[in-house]
């Protein structure tokens, strides 16, 4: 019986040697493709328009943006008006898959494998990264205009048509029986934004004293009855559930709830001073030069600058940053006084270590007791 | 046992010992041993005191009792409800009766998520059974009351199908002669059906709890996440990926692997002395 078992241990541990063997050529790949397809769901493809006289000067190609999840209607868009764009320019015929899910995951996606060309997502931390890794060349912020970021937004509350509870600023959230709804910051990318919006309206009012700002987001997180994992989640939390009566929201979300859910239902209320959210763009160096892809995905995103990239932006509720644009939509966008991150906080990495990094502020803010 | 096993070995339904042995060692190698130890290689980026560390933290404990208390409480409640069903579904005819054993099976098939969302929106404060309940002071959705119910709702199969099949082969003789001898029904539950059933209750108990502990989609919406409070392991998994920690969010993965396996353990060994003093 021994001699069996280990006769058969052995034939078990010789054919898996073989199996890995054989997997070990290629499992990186294994890896990709399955994640590509998973995630690339959504295809825009090109208008079938083109002429068949004219030869097409260059393979058509295909590119992946991985991206976050509101930004979806908005690359929808925006694929279609650059494919058509590029057609005409060079010919050459581009499909862009689109990739969408929590900043953070996406950005994992593509550390792990996830062949990308370009990524549009909600924080420069989830783009540094990449560079850390190696997947972007250092200074990838200062590639494009703007930040890298060709839109903007900011942090914005929806209240219940008629604000029953009278909120119209940040200390408003504070008060006594006022329920907020804001995602976890230490798992949506989103909710952070909220966050440094909160504590940097809160430095401003008391001479940048941090132990006040502190005070402020902490008193305003006692008033958080549910932590959603992302801002979807917290959205729906509120308007389908009913649940609180503000919610920290990016303005382009608010908007968009407001036009899907019924105006007669919501308010958008905008604070004295927020901040101003800058989702950042890059083409991701080692996937495009792998895939030889680099001029058109560094077209695709400079043409999100472009007077009709910036419309699209305009139209999905995302601030533009051309001043052109900016004039056509003035009635929609609000003045608000913005500051930035760096204005407050300095880089993502140091936001991210102080506030968010496990042991940072805000897990002091939910020590046992308090 | 002996015996049956070299009965068996004699007429050879499979082939020989050596290959099929092989085999099932591959397969056991390939889809569960190998992720594991890919776990263990993932947590070697920490130190064991940073590991210690990340394992022993204050909320990561917190969470660890937030899982295991839900789960436990939620298999619990299982076995009762399930040992219920299954008895309804072996014991009695009635219309509808496939449509019935059919749903049961309805928490396995279903994306986990799915459950989460709709059971938050029946136990939310203003949903068709939240609402009923909210003026009596009673909040399910958001505290560890639904989480539990998310946990009994995923772990309700795994006692229905243990306990069903035995309580099939179970022969209706030993039940008709303990009544015959004067037994009442009570009596005959306790000391001839209930301890026949003890196995395969502690089984379907150990693999709802064990799934409890693990469970991720359809927690966290009806959880509402609250640090200390509501928040479940797994949710701190994902929080530490979100930093980018990937050997903290093993070690608290590799916490948790522990605690499962252990409780497997207890429980097949529970299990094993319980059929021999049941015999």
């Amino acid at each position: 019986m021994k001699n069996k078992i280990r006769k058969g241990l052995l034939t078990g541990f010789t054919l898996l040697l073989t199996a890995g063997l054989t997997a070990c050529g290629n499992n990186t790949n294994t890896n990709n493709s399955a994640a590509a397809t998973d995630a690339a769901t959504n295809t825009t493809s090109t208008p079938a328009a083109a002429e068949a006289t004219k030869a097409p000067s260059k393979e058509p190609v295909e590119l992946l943006n991985v991206s976050y999840d509101p930004t979806r209607e908005l690359y929808e868009s925006y694929n279609k008006a650059f494919a058509a764009y590029w057609e005409q320019e060079t010919g050459q015929k581009v499909t862009i898959k689109q990739s969408h899910g929590g900043s953070g995951k996406q950005s994992r996606a593509v550390l792990d494998g996830l062949e990308a060309d370009v990524v549009t997502l909600a924080l420069g931390y989830d783009i540094d990264a990449l560079q850390e890794k190696g997947l972007i060349n250092e200074g990838w912020q200062a590639k494009f205009e703007h930040n890298s970021s060709p839109y903007t937004s900011t942090i914005v509350f929806l209240v219940r048509k008629g604000n029953p509870k009278g909120i119209k600023d940040w200390p408003d959230l504070l008060k006594e029986g006022v329920e907020v709804i804001t995602p976890n910051p230490k798992t949506s990318g989103g909710a952070r934004w909220n966050y440094l919006a909160a504590w940097g309206y809160a430095l401003d009012q008391n001479n940048n004293d941090e132990a006040k700002a502190e005070e402020f987001v902490k008193k305003l997180f006692k008033n958080v009855p549910v932590l959603d994992t992302g801002a979807r989640g917290s959205t729906t939390t509120f308007v389908e559930r009913g649940i609180g009566d503000v919610l920290i929201a990016w303005e382009n979300e608010a908007y968009l709830s407001v036009k899907e859910l019924g105006p007669d239902k919501f308010d958008i209320i905008n604070p004295s001073e927020s901040i101003l959210a800058e989702p950042p763009v890059a083409v991701v160096d080692k996937v495009v030069d792998k895939r030889d892809t680099r001029e058109v995905s560094e077209a695709y995103l400079k043409y999100l600058y472009s007077e009709e990239g910036q419309k699209i932006a305009a139209e999905n509720y995302y601030r533009p940053t051309l001043d052109s644009v900016k004039e056509q939509f003035k009635d929609q966008f609000p003045e608000i006084k913005l500051f930035t991150l760096a204005d407050k906080f300095g880089t993502w990495k140091e936001t991210q270590e102080k506030h968010f990094n496990d042991g940072g502020v805000f897990d002091k803010i939910y020590v046992p007791g308090s | 046992m002996g015996v049956t096993i070299a009965a068996a070995a004699k007429r050879k339904v499979l082939p020989g010992f050596g290959l099929t042995m092989g085999l099932s060692v591959l397969y056991l190698s390939l889809v569960v041993l190998l992720p594991l130890s890919a776990l263990l290689f993932n947590s070697t980026g920490l130190s064991w005191v940073k590991f210690w560390d990340v394992a022993t933290d204050p909320r990561v404990l917190a969470s660890y009792r937030v899982s295991l208390s839900t789960a436990a409480a939620a298999a619990l409640a299982d076995a009762v409800l399930g040992l219920l069903l299954a008895w309804v579904l072996v014991r009695y005819e009635f219309p509808g009766k496939r449509l019935f054993d059919a749903l049961i099976d309805l928490p396995f098939a279903l994306p986990t998520a799915v459950a989460g969302v709709s059971l938050t929106a029946l136990y939310a404060p203003n949903g068709w059974i939240g609402s009923w309940l909210a003026p009596l002071g009673l909040k399910v959705a958001f505290t560890p009351l639904g989480i539990t119910l998310a946990l009994m709702f995923i772990g309700i199969p795994f006692v229905v199908r243990t306990v069903q099949p035995v309580l099939e082969d179970m022969s209706r003789e030993l039940e008709e002669a303990s009544a015959t001898l004067g037994a009442g029904r009570w009596r005959t539950f306790r000391s001839v059906v209930l301890p026949e059933l003890i196995p395969p209750l502690l089984t379907g108990f150990a693999l709802a709890f064990a799934r409890g502990i693990g469970e991720f989609g359809s927690v966290v919406f009806i959880s509402g996440n609250m640090p200390m409070r509501t928040e479940i392991a797994p949710l701190l998994i994902m929080s530490k990926l979100e930093q980018y920690d990937y050997a903290g969010a093993t070690a608290v993965a590799l916490i948790l692997l522990l605690i499962s396996f252990l409780m497997l353990l207890v429980i097949n060994s529970l299990q094993r002395w319980a059929r021999k003093t049941s015999r």
